[in-house]
């Protein structure tokens, strides 16, 4: 059956939704599968119009940090979702190995790597901060942090930023 | 299935508004389409909206916004500034196509 409408509907994009939506998700672990995550979820935000920050703490420094960005790795020890026979999880080379296959996985459907993803979320306007404490602990400076990051910021910082806000911890 | 006419021809849509069938959609479709939500079309959003189309037709699904830079050659940045909030969903609407469904 078909329906014939007088008005043609037009989606409702919100745009000047009355309380607009705003994310803050905070990262704080440093491994691979724990990356994805937030970025993944930062960008969905992003391309629906939410304000959304990414809040780096802890192990997650190494999502930002220079140095590391680029290498995080994923290990199959003490993840019983990855099927794998305990015995083989800890054999010399396996987190090499896991890292690499997980890696090629990602690539496969064209999801980018952690620099990449950082540079289109800021692309985006997302927001990068990095956690004080965390970089007085590890004496890590922001010129050792990805350039994007827009500052060190203090717990009390953050909760003034994420007023309003829904927040995920990853 | 729900028909609405636009242009002063028939065209089958969702309950949101987005075209059902995309063989119904042509470029002045799009001008109109544009103007609903708000877009005065330039060549820059024609020809992201000309490879939106031709990549539906070769891999069956709308592109996303990654696809868009990685394939189309229109980056982040340009995206949000043609269709500014929801870049991927606003494009998809005005070149008749469904929503994207990736996650990336």
């Amino acid at each position: 059956m078909t329906t014939y409408l007088q008005e043609t509907p037009v989606p409702a994009f919100d745009d000047e939704a009355a309380r607009p939506r705003k994310l803050c998700i905070i990262c704080s672990k440093g491994s691979l599968d724990m990356a994805y995550p937030g970025l993944v979820l930062t960008n969905a935000a992003l391309g629906e119009g939410v304000e959304t920050h990414l809040f780096f703490t802890f192990w997650g420094f190494d999502i930002i940090n220079k140095d590391t960005m680029a290498h995080l790795k994923f290990t199959p020890v003490g993840n019983p979702a990855t099927h794998m026979p305990p015995s083989l999880m800890g054999l010399p080379g396996m987190t090499a190995f896991a890292t690499h296959m997980m890696k090629k996985q990602i690539e496969g459907i064209d999801v980018p790597d952690v620099p990449e993803f950082l540079e289109m979320i800021t692309d985006a306007g997302g927001h990068l901060w990095a956690c004080r404490m965390s970089a007085d602990m590890m004496h890590i400076g922001q010129d050792q942090l990805y350039n994007r990051v827009e500052a060190i910021i203090s717990a009390a910082d953050f909760i003034e930023i994420s007023e309003g806000a829904q927040i995920i911890f990853v | 299935m729900t028909v609405a006419t636009i242009q002063g021809r028939d065209v089958h849509v969702d309950v949101e508004g987005f075209l059902t069938d995309p063989t119904e959609w042509d470029e002045s479709l799009a001008e109109t389409l544009a103007a609903n939500i708000g877009i005065d079309l330039t060549d820059r959003h024609r020809s992201a909206i000309r490879f939106a189309r031709a990549d539906f037709e070769s891999v069956g699904e709308t592109p996303t916004l990654r696809r868009m830079a990685t394939a189309g050659g229109v980056t982040t940045k340009e995206m949000f500034e043609l269709f500014p909030k929801k870049p991927a969903k606003k494009l998809a609407y005005v070149a008749g196509l469904p929503k994207p469904v990736g996650c990336v």
